[in-house]
């Protein structure tokens, strides 16, 4: 992974509370896995960025190493790497999702 | 080349045994999802990741895994994941692409 590639991610994960890095975009997912945590955010109404990593394959790269986590989504809050598909879905289904987020201050829904 | 796949274990056999040496589960049940993703777009593209063509051409690229194992308990979700990832790695370096975990401690409910 290039010295470039991991001051972009760190910048990306410092300046927005919530960071996801997925196939395509919030508005167009290219990725069932992808689409399904950008549904979760939406649904709660959290203000949320995203980095398209099929349009960077630097970034796609770069970013698994930066995790060391294998698969795309992957999801920060707050500069930390939280999970993929499964875990947030898994913590979104729990609740802990809204608790992590109601403890880092970032606005949100919760689950109705 | 049909009859040299036929003739070798597939992935979910590796993923299996694998899985089986590193943590004794109590329940192991793979399931081999690639049919349901051999069209979208990350399958297609080309550049650096031109390998996904070839895991693409024969499927094996997407699976889902529920595992249970007392190795998982006390663990966080992250602590499980990372650790089933890293007995998976030469997996993920030969073209598998995703893998759903659901991982349980036996004294969970699954």
């Amino acid at each position: 992974m290039s010295q470039d590639i991991a001051e972009k991610i760190k910048t990306e994960i410092t300046a927005n509370p919530v960071m996801l890095y997925m196939k395509g975009t919030a508005a167009f997912p290219q990725c069932g896995f992808s689409a399904r945590l950008v549904q979760i955010l939406k649904h709660m109404n959290v203000p949320f960025q995203t980095a398209n990593v099929l349009e960077d394959p630097a970034l796609r790269d770069g970013i698994k190493q930066f995790s060391s986590w294998p698969t795309i989504p992957q999801l920060y809050i707050q500069g930390e790497f939280i999970g993929g598909s499964d875990i947030v879905t898994e913590m979104f289904q729990s609740g802990e999702l809204a608790e992590l987020l109601a403890a880092k201050g970032i606005p949100h829904q919760a689950a109705a | 080349m049909a009859f040299m796949q036929s003739e070798m274990p597939s992935r979910a056999d590796r993923l299996a045994a694998c899985l089986t040496a590193a943590f004794a589960p109590v329940l192991l049940r793979i399931t081999d999802d690639s049919t349901r993703h051999a069209r979208h777009a990350a399958m297609r593209e080309d550049g650096p990741n031109a390998r996904h063509h070839g895991a693409a051409a024969d499927g094996q690229t997407h699976y889902s895994v529920l595992l249970v194992s007392a190795a998982f308990a006390g663990q966080s979700r992250l602590a499980r994941a990372r650790a089933v990832h890293a007995v998976l790695e030469a997996e993920f370096a030969g073209g598998m692409h995703a893998l759903g975990l659901t991982l349980r401690a036996p004294e969970e409910a699954a």
